[in-house]
């Protein structure tokens, strides 16, 4: 496989996970449980985003064919999109949000900090960039998974559930495949075998802390590396590419 | 000189540069300005063309756009050709703010970053840090959430005056 193909499809997945998990958690605006986790929902809504417009900018420039990143963001279909297939999952209740945001952020945290020796610079900065917003996201999606596990017998059912239906989404965020055979031989992509042992401490940590049982590993969901999503991922771009979709080239 | 044309008068310096640079304030906090918060990184003056390096506080920072508005609009002002390039390494750190700014913060009701405090990369980290109530300086406060207003604040209340406060948060 060609470096340069290589390391685009890396940054579309980074890039493709933060947007989408970005999307759904702007869903919440207005919706969150009291007026401050409705802002630090937003305000990590906002930290996926942003953090999807970097490494989109360096995957168009990798790309070489003059887009942008909104051409990324935006004209691209449902089997051309790399996401975690957790991320585009429907919020659920708050829970469900937060198990998923838990789940996800762990990987993000262990992931981003050993990217941050990637020998490609853009790749690096931006592990490092995104390594300090996800410590915060990490920290909250901890604790809340802490108060709930810990909680009462309804939050704490709540949170088993949430986290029982999620886990066979756990397996597709450790998946590798020849784009991330090609980049470690580069020493840009991080070996994902080496981050499972860390991600499996901090998430049997924090649900022993939350009173929680970790799920059997069965049957774990996957297809993601082709571009194959769920049902949802077709209804969150319809929805995020509409304006695009209808006139093509508006700008704010 | 060339076929008797006048030589362009250099207006400004680097150094001119960075105080006109230090006259364009944070959108979202006001009393200080784009330079004390680090965000602009590097002045390259050629001439009358100038290029202007500046980092994001945090990669969904809305007030990115903003900066570059006020910046190209000042400079163009002075008789510049501007262009900004966007850095990302190394990445933003409150660290880089000055002493001045962080008093600034202070006055301005704003509890600054405290100095030293290891929240940068730990998890679960042991115990909380004091913040100290930027209205009366007790140190009797408590944490309601690590996400404010604004990406860069989180919110606190203190139990000696009861008010609510935000605190410029450590990355």
């Amino acid at each position: 496989m060609e470096l340069k193909d290589a390391l685009y499809n890396y940054c579309l997945r980074m890039g493709d996970t933060s947007l989408i998990l970005g999307q759904r958690l702007a869903e919440w605006i207005s919706q969150g449980p009291t007026l401050e986790e409705d802002i630090a929902l937003t305000n990590i809504s906002l930290d996926h985003i942003g953090q999807a417009r970097t490494i989109y900018t360096y995957a168009a420039e990798v790309e070489g064919k003059g887009r942008s990143e909104d051409d990324i963001a935006y004209l691209r279909s449902e089997r051309e999109y790399f996401n975690f297939l957790m991320a585009e999952l429907p919020n659920g209740n708050f829970a469900d949000t937060m198990a998923r945001q838990f789940l996800t952020d762990v990987f993000m945290y262990h992931f981003y900090r050993a990217l941050v020796n990637s020998k490609d610079e853009r790749v690096a900065a931006h592990a490092a960039k995104s390594l300090k917003e996800v410590t915060y996201h990490l920290r909250h999606s901890g604790e809340w998974v802490v108060r709930l596990g810990d909680g009462t017998d309804e939050s704490h059912a709540k949170m088993q559930k949430a986290i029982d239906e999620l886990w066979m989404f756990t397996g597709d965020l450790f998946e590798m495949n020849e784009v991330d055979e090609t980049l470690i031989e580069f020493g840009i992509a991080v070996n994902l075998n080496e981050i499972k042992p860390l991600w499996d401490n901090t998430v049997n940590e924090v649900f022993k802390r939350a009173t929680l049982t970790r799920p059997e590993d069965g049957y774990m969901q996957t297809g993601r590396l082709d571009a194959k999503h769920t049902e949802y991922l077709g209804h969150i771009l319809s929805d995020m590419q509409y304006l695009q979709r209808t006139i093509p080239g508006a700008k704010w | 000189m060339q076929n008797g044309k006048k030589m362009e008068t250099l207006v400004a310096n680097e150094k001119q540069v960075w105080d006109w640079l230090d006259q364009i304030p944070d959108p979202e906090i006001p009393v200080i300005s784009i330079v004390e918060l680090g965000v602009v990184r590097k002045v390259e003056l050629n001439k009358n063309e100038v290029t202007v390096s500046i980092t994001p506080t945090y990669t969904g920072c809305p007030a990115m756009h903003i900066f570059e508005q006020d910046i190209i609009a000042l400079l163009t002002e002075k008789g510049l050709r501007v262009n900004i390039r966007t850095t990302w390494s190394p990445p933003w750190t409150t660290d880089w703010l000055s002493d001045h700014a962080l008093n600034k913060l202070r006055d301005y009701g704003i509890a600054p970053p405290v100095k030293g405090t290891a929240d940068k990369g730990t998890l679960f980290s042991s115990g909380p840090k004091v913040v100290p109530c930027p209205k009366c300086l007790s140190n009797d406060t408590k944490v309601i959430s690590q996400f404010g207003s604004t990406a860069c604040k989180a919110l606190y209340s203190c139990n000696s005056c009861k008010e609510p406060f935000e605190y410029f948060k450590c990355i």
